[in-house]
């Protein structure tokens, strides 16, 4: 068993000093989500003005991988227009979910591809989906929201 | 080295034990051998259980108590002769007052449940009080929330102390005359404490308080006596005592039984049955309605002939020195914090901790590396961790296989974790 393809030594980094932590203002939604077999939480909220996340900002607590992978998110999405962020989403679950038979696109996913490890171990990839679950569920309801109140 | 010198009084000969059991002899990845401390959770299976399960699906697999066939009736005298080896293991004073459930989760919604639909004595109604404690296992809080719910009754319960004991110094409010059901774990999967049941029973008799033990931890490795107890029912389940997954016990005094209504309708459980209404049978058919859990009910009576072989008292005589030993060795570990008693007294074979900087699933994650298998998570105890401030813990958990050469292992493990994520 590879420890050292889970543990990379980016994912160490990003889970002893995270990017973008904390919860901030302002925001339109906040959600919080569990791993029920855990425990692990992450409460998230998502700033999107004219269809660009302007912020991510999180409180979270878990293992080293839910916290790294809610960290890279952050860095990845953030500036993004909301299509493309999502279409980086699915990128990421795609890879998480390939059982390691994905090759990990660098130039889409920059930090996110020392996860491709992780995806070889069945039990953590709920922890890498944590936060990115979180965040879809949040911009949903941003996305819904603006829809609601264009109609 | 260690300080600490392995015991070599009070364990049981573990050579010759785990030679019964099958799985522990495999390898992992890179060719580890197994170091399996996650009994609490699960245990092993010898290969007498295994063994008798088979024989049963290969030279006696039949329905109980309807076929008229020399099957039906072996597969019946099998079925029922394990009802009888189980009673005797807790030494219940009638083997039908044992009550085959799925597990301890089915035994403990069982009274949960018909305790809501009973009238008389029993009923629970608005205002009745319910009480629990912080340091129960879901299975033994969330069927009493739903039962609170459902008839408007408050539900109460025992904090823990600081050292993981249970906090009965306002027993008697706690408990008082509006208390319908106390429910009580007698060893937590999560702390290791052994609960003063003797306090907490005598306070419910003197209020007439219905007293539910959930034994899930405490059957499988300590000498259990159900008519010493006085408890009124008591839950346990086959697959922590080298038993099979999907069979539990309900242990219910005669009257108590008799006074509860059924709770699952079925085949089996009834007298007569008409298109205007239906009959209960007797116990324990009363409650089994169904095909039972025939073959693990055989595979759970083999189990306490395994574990009735080597002797309860000299099976606690062993989990009481490892953990001792296990507990005195994890002092060595610099930031490791005990969630519970320290000390082995009234205490289980279940030890939860925490490594400072190092989340729980990552803890458990590199001892998986090295073949070490533990529980990381909640532990289905969340608010017994919110009780010490945390989310989740880590679980080394200890049976009679274990050996204080895998309590070394799993120190050794945690001094290399601490190492990979550099807080060494």
């Amino acid at each position: 068993m590879d420890l050292q393809s889970l543990y990379q030594e980016i994912i160490l980094d990003h889970y002893k000093s995270p990017h973008h932590a904390g919860l901030r203002d302002p925001f339109e939604v906040e959600v919080h989500h569990v791993n029920p077999t855990c425990g692990d939480e992450v409460t998230l909220r998502v700033h999107v003005v004219d269809d660009v996340v302007v912020d991510i900002s999180y409180d979270a607590e878990g293992c080293s991988i839910s916290q790294a992978s809610t960290s890279v998110l952050t860095d990845l999405l953030i500036g993004k227009k909301v299509d493309d962020a999502l279409e980086i989403h699915s990128t990421f679950v795609e890879l998480m979910q390939s059982r390691g038979k994905v090759e990990p696109d660098e130039d889409i996913l920059e930090d996110g591809i020392a996860f491709a490890g992780v995806a070889k171990f069945p039990g953590r990839v709920k922890c890498a989906l944590l936060g990115w679950m979180a965040w879809k569920d949040a911009t949903a309801r941003v996305v819904a929201d603006v829809e609601g109140s264009v109609t | 080295m260690t300080a600490v010198e392995a015991p070599s009084h009070g364990l049981l000969d573990t050579d010759r034990i785990r030679a019964d059991f099958p799985i522990l002899g495999r390898r992992l990845d890179g060719d580890r051998p197994l170091v399996y401390l996650d009994s609490a959770n699960t245990s092993q299976k010898p290969r007498q259980v295994i063994d008798a399960m088979t024989a049963h699906y290969e030279q006696i697999n039949s329905n109980v108590g309807r076929a008229v066939h020399q099957l039906g009736d072996a597969s019946t005298q099998a079925y029922e002769v394990a009802r009888v080896k189980i009673a005797a293991f807790i030494n219940a004073p009638d083997a039908s007052e044992v009550i085959f459930t799925k597990n301890s989760s089915e035994a403990l919604n069982l009274v949960a449940n018909t305790l809501s639909w009973a009238h008389g004595d029993h009923a629970v109604g608005a205002g009745d009080e319910i009480v629990i404690t912080e340091m129960e296992h879901h299975s033994n809080i969330v069927p009493w929330q739903l039962l609170a719910e459902r008839k408007d009754a408050t539900l109460r319960w025992f904090g823990i102390t600081d050292e993981g004991r249970l906090d009965l110094s306002q027993i008697d409010s706690v408990i008082n005359d509006r208390t319908k059901v106390v429910s009580v774990v007698w060893v937590s999967n999560m702390l290791g404490t052994v609960t003063p049941l003797e306090t907490i029973i005598r306070r419910a008799r003197e209020v007439g308080a219905l007293v539910v033990v959930d034994a899930s931890q405490a059957v499988p490795q300590m000498p259990v006596d159900v008519a010493a107890l006085g408890a009124d029912l008591v839950a346990f389940t086959g697959h922590k005592m080298v038993g099979p997954t999907g069979i539990g016990v309900l242990w219910g005094r005669t009257e108590v039984l008799d006074a509860l209504p059924p709770f699952l309708g079925g085949g089996s459980m009834i007298e007569t049955v008409t298109m205007g209404g239906s009959t209960w049978a007797p116990l324990p058919a009363k409650f089994e309605a169904g095909t039972p859990p025939i073959v693990e009910a055989i595979g759970l009576a083999a189990a306490v002939d395994y574990l009735s072989a080597i002797g309860m008292d000299r099976i606690a005589s062993h989990e009481h020195v490892l953990t001792a030993y296990a507990l005195e060795r994890m002092r060595e570990l610099p930031g490791l914090t005990i969630l519970g008693p320290t000390e082995a007294v009234d205490r289980g074979g279940a030890v939860s901790f925490e490594l400072d900087g190092i989340h729980p699933h990552d803890v458990s994650q590199v001892l998986d590396s090295l073949g070490i298998a533990v529980r990381a998570g909640h532990h289905c105890a969340k608010p017994a961790h919110a009780r010490f401030g945390v989310q989740s813990s880590t679980r080394a958990s200890f049976y009679l296989y274990t050996t204080p050469a895998e309590v070394d292992a799993f120190i050794d493990g945690i001094h290399q974790t601490r190492r990979f994520f550099k807080v060494a």
